[in-house]
């Protein structure tokens, strides 16, 4: 008898196709809830240099550095845990809903601000 | 009597998702006895505990273990609260609790897959993770993230979840609950599972609690505990009686996690439908000082966080005691006089999680 509990949902699964994507030819899309937590996305024209992201970050993945006009991030420590992107003061870091692809090499995704053209010289005020 | 002989089983064996060893003594093909060693996987978590922050060690005790993620950083978020008489917000301590059950049910069927994949069910291990799958995905939908939920925080929860998004996903939680009726059958009245699972590691009321057992083991010997009838988050305002069988053997054991999915089904549903408005989260301040043990119920069962803070930034001392390591004795039990054969069932039926055991 009860052998063949199994037959009925095997019988469905033959009918309905199967229940796996052909990674990677296609991909999983991102979720429509768009809340996943994939990646670090940066805005850094917008980013003022202040650091407040890189003392937050519980795993040290991010490095600011103000005289460079330089924010960089070593993806394979960045637990994607949000902290960075509550703390962010000028909202210029988002959650991505896409993963980092995979990688074979350890390198740090380093984003450079462009010089700007100087409007006023001399004097930044607050500065 | 025949010779003696000493077989390792393990770190790295098929059956095991983690790394345990155990020496087997043999004779013929009857184990006699079985010496465990532990050690593989060790991290030096404590010793973390005294340079991290407080508020940031959550997202370490997010990832002492793979599967109960969120659980383990619910307790150890209760310990601080509870150390600095924080008042979580009822609308937290909801979703908290459905989070905890949604994980529930993810765990309990991962463990239906590979306890499948041990007895050599194929194909019943696939539909296994087909079902857990879709609970991985409403996991994140909800949190954004699929196993390490990284929602806790102490003081609240960091995500909060809209009313209609609640009941979309009980719905969705409800379809599942037919489907795993479809593997439940197969799981209880296949006669091939049974014959691998019925009366094999057979584990008395008495040794059960005399060992010290915890979770699905202790409730598969007869013992009726467990540790949401203490009401923490919100299992005080939900309706629920722990899943309790008498038998003690690994099909009795198979049978208490199967009861617990519809069980878990259940209490997503009555935590949605009175889960309140408000907020999610308060603000803390300050540092914890004083000591808490904090208990809850994991999917193996009641897991234990020790909490004790000096007033300052970083955690005294901070101990987390698994459902795994008080299961191991219970095992060590089960395995003397088994079949060689069945050493993979038994080591299985304990729902092993060594990575958590040893932090
Ligand atoms: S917190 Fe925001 S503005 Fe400040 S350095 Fe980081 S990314 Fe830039
Ligand atoms: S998401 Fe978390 S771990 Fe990743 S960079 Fe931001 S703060 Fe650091």
């Amino acid at each position: 008898m009860s052998v063949f509990g199994m037959s009925r949902t095997i019988m469905r699964n033959l009918f309905s196709g199967p229940a796996t994507r052909l990674y990677p030819t296609r991909e999983k899309e991102p979720h429509r809830a768009a809340r996943s937590r994939g990646r670090i996305e940066i805005d850094i024209e917008a980013c003022i240099f202040c650091s407040a992201c890189a003392k937050r970050c519980p795993t040290d993945a991010i490095i600011v550095s103000k005289t460079d006009k330089e924010w960089n991030i070593d993806r394979l420590r960045c637990c994607t845990c949000n902290a960075c992107v509550e703390v962010c003061p000028k909202k210029c870091l988002a959650m991505g809903n896409r993963y980092t692809p995979p990688t074979v090499t350890k390198d740090k995704d380093i984003f450079r601000q462009p010089p700007r053209p100087p409007k006023e010289p001399e004097t930044i005020p607050g500065a | 009597m025949g010779t003696r002989t000493v077989i390792p089983f393990g770190p790295q064996h098929p059956v095991l998702p983690e790394p345990i060893h155990l020496d087997l003594v043999l004779e013929d093909e009857k184990v006699v006895e079985a010496i465990p060693k532990i050690g593989y996987v060790h991290r030096g978590f404590e010793k973390l505990v005294e340079k991290m922050d407080f508020n940031e060690l959550v997202y370490v005790a997010d990832r002492i273990c793979g599967i109960c993620a969120f659980i383990h950083s619910m307790a150890y978020c209760q310990g601080v609260e509870a150390v600095m008489s924080v008042e979580v917000p009822p609308r937290a301590e909801f979703l908290r609790t459905i989070w905890s059950e949604l994980a529930r049910l993810s765990s309990h069927l991962l463990w239906l897959g590979l306890m499948a994949d041990a007895f050599g069910f194929e194909s019943l291990f696939m539909q296994s993770f087909r079902i857990r799958e879709k609970i991985v995905d409403m996991l994140e939908e909800m949190t954004g993230g699929r196993i390490i939920l990284g929602v806790c925080r102490v003081g609240g929860v960091r995500r909060d979840v809209p009313n209609d998004a609640l009941a979309d996903i009980v719905r969705r939680v409800k379809d599942l609950g037919v489907e795993m009726h479809r593997l439940a059958d197969v799981f209880l009245q296949d006669d091939s599972v049974k014959h691998r699972l019925v009366g094999v590691g057979v584990l008395i009321r008495d040794q059960a609690a005399e060992l010290g057992c915890v979770g699905p083991m202790l409730r598969a010997s007869g013992v009726s505990r467990d540790t949401r009838t203490l009401g923490y988050a919100a299992y005080g305002s939900v309706d629920f009686a722990p899943i309790v069988e008498k038998d003690g053997d690994s099909y009795a054991r198979c049978a208490v996690r199967i009861r617990e999915l519809f069980q878990s089904v259940d209490l997503v549903a009555q935590a949605a439908s009175k889960i309140p408005g408000g907020e999610v989260g308060v603000k803390v301040s300050g540092y914890p000082e004083g000591e808490y043990h904090s208990r809850c119920e994991q999917p193996r069962g009641e897991v234990i966080h020790y909490v004790k803070g000096d007033g300052t930034r970083y955690l005294q001392r901070y101990r987390v005691r698994t459902p795994t390591f008080a299961n191991i004795p219970a095992l060590l039990r089960m395995l003397q006089g088994c079949e060689l054969a069945d050493v993979p069932v038994l080591v299985l039926t304990i729902d092993p999680c060594i990575s958590c055991t040893e932090r």
